[in-house]
């Protein structure tokens, strides 16, 4: 545990020094920022619009840090042979793996937490200067403790597209790693047709086909929950707690397949 | 240094070359389906700045409307289209929906005049965003202002009055409606239920309707005065101050705005000026207070 915290650690400092983060950080405030001024054309929907360009924010810049940053964890330290240096010290290949990934976690986290610390200093902001009367047409309170919920399910899906990363980065170079882990997670989103291909082909072995893939790709659409959240409609607590389950278990089966894969390469 | 001759360079060319703008812009994506799809989960936000768009199209077209030859005056045909992809990616946009419905029923110049289309959309809203009232009071008011079917808006009244969360007064509504459907009392009091709206616009629009329904008593107050004095005088006004002072009334006419009437003496009607921020006057139900 002591050496997975060591490495997730470095992990952490390393992306701090890189200032990608921080770059992604400032823009999404400042993207933010720029909505209040979208917002003053969008004939009174301007909660609405921030609400949604913040979640947009905080999603899209997530996955820039979650792909990018992960796409290079293990193929990085390959090229500049400093893989050598630490699998010298006593420390397991799954252990090293593991904790590149707690590391990323704990990164992303951190970022996640400044943009919704920022989100909400903006939506309070706009609580305070709106009046009563224009509150009265908002579907949902402006301080909305429900976008939690959709941040929440936003950082749970970025975890699963830093294990995808990671997953890759342990056998592909970097820019074969980030087509990949784009293209799965543009297929996550597209997921939902596979399991209904019956009505649009005939053949039996397609649609199983396509019901395997359904099954084993991963399903990203229900973690997107951030329409809800800004019109103000319940989230069925349920459904999002099965949704946390999936992605723990998906995550797992890619990091023991990360991990199966990098014990077995030679570095010779 | 370099910034300030690029900002003049740029300022320089632009006051040369404009680029080319195409009087119709193309949608080249209309299918709502496909809009989801290549959104990847974020479908809001494209529906925002479709929204925006259309916004801004409608207002753009609107104000080119104002002021301009009947030949010059633009088309809305892309409003409808805009609006079906923002309600596509978005089906809970309420504001979409309703707002949407009033552009597309606003008579021609100052809207495509599609009450169809504006069915329509609240048709879908019906069918995508839990079948709110409002959709339903809207579609009853579309029948009532702009089609004048009494009977089909008290209708749709009703059928709001039984949803969920529906307000008290609209089930009265109704039978008034059905009861005195083509009095403009009864359509000051409709446009008075949406003065109490949460939705700004709405309001506003309210207030725009009800200014102009006063309008149009002023003007029916105005045009048996104006005939008595052609008939007295065998000619037309040469001024709004001749009336005023042949008539007895103590000011020069206005609309509800304060904006002076605009008399066309061909005809020899009386209407709001075209600069008046109620003109064009709809083809509102009913005839005069009583």
């Amino acid at each position: 545990m002591r050496i997975l915290g060591l490495i997730a650690g470095a992990v952490f400092r390393e992306s701090v020094r890189d200032r990608v983060p921080y770059a992604m950080v400032v823009f999404a405030v400042l993207l933010m920022a720029a909505s209040y001024l979208i917002a003053q054309m969008t004939a009174g929907q301007d909660m609405k619009i921030i609400k949604d360009l913040g979640l947009a924010a905080l999603s899209l810049f997530g996955l820039f840090i979650a792909i990018f940053i992960g796409i290079g964890l293990v193929s990085k330290e390959v090229e500049k042979k400093s893989v050598f240096g630490i699998l010298s010290k006593p420390i397991s290949r799954t252990q090293f793996i593991l904790g590149k990934y707690a590391g990323l976690v704990m990164t992303l986290a951190v970022n996640l937490g400044v943009m919704t610390i920022a989100y909400y200093a903006v939506l309070f902001y706009m609580e305070a200067v709106s009046t009563p009367a224009q509150q009265a047409g908002w579907p949902a309170p402006a301080v909305d403790p429900r976008l939690l919920i959709a941040i929440g399910l936003i950082f749970a899906e970025l975890m699963l597209v830093v294990a995808l990363a990671l997953f890759f980065s342990t056998f592909a170079g970097p820019l074969m790693a980030a087509l990949m882990t784009i293209g799965l997670w543009v297929a996550g989103h597209f997921n939902a047709d596979l399991r209904n291909f019956e009505t649009v082909v005939d053949s039996a072995p397609v649609v199983a086909l396509a019901r395997a893939l359904y099954y084993v790709l991963p399903n990203l659409a229900p973690f997107d929950v951030k329409a809800a959240a800004v019109h103000g409609m319940p989230i069925e607590m349920g459904a999002v707690g099965l949704t946390l389950l999936y992605a723990t278990v998906y995550t797992a089966i890619l990091l023991t397949a990360a991990a199966a894969i990098f014990r077995r390469r030679d570095f010779k | 240094m370099l910034m300030a001759a690029s900002i003049t360079v740029q300022a320089v060319r632009d006051r040369q070359w404009s680029p080319f703008v195409p009087p119709d812009p193309t949608l080249w994506l209309q299918s709502g389906a496909l809009a989801r799809r290549m959104a990847l989960g974020f479908d809001n936000v494209v529906a925002d700045a479709y929204w925006m768009r259309a916004v801004v199209y409608y207002g753009g077209r609107l104000r080119a409307s104002r002021g301009a030859e009947t030949s010059d005056r633009p088309s809305f045909e892309l409003l409808y289209p805009l609006l079906d992809l923002v309600t596509s990616l978005d089906p809970h946009f309420k504001v979409a929906y309703r707002f949407g419905a009033i552009f597309l029923a606003e008579g021609y110049p100052a809207g495509p005049g599609r009450p169809d289309q504006a069915e329509l959309l609240l048709r879908r809203g019906i069918e995508r965003d839990f079948g709110r009232w409002e959709y339903f009071h809207d579609i009853g008011f579309i029948h009532y202002w702009w089609r004048h079917d009494y009977r089909t808006a008290a209708d749709w009244f009703l059928k709001g009055a039984a949803q969920p969360g529906a307000p008290e007064w609209l089930k009265p509504l109704a039978a008034t409606t059905l009861a005195s459907g083509g009095d403009r009392n009864t359509s000051r009091q409709l446009w008075t239920q949406l003065l109490n709206s949460d939705v700004e616009y709405l309001k506003s629009q309210a207030e725009l309707r009800l200014q102009q329904l006063d309008t149009m008593d002023r003007i029916a107050e105005l045009t048996p005065l104006l005939q008595r004095f052609i008939e007295r005088e065998k000619r037309t006004p040469r001024s709004w101050e001749e009336f005023a002072a042949a008539e007895g009334l103590r000011t020069v006419p206005t609309d509800a705005t304060g904006m002076r009437f605009y008399f066309d003496p061909k005809v020899g009607r009386i209407d709001v000026s075209p600069k008046s921020r109620l003109w064009p006057l709809p083809p509102a139900p009913g005839n005069s207070r009583p």
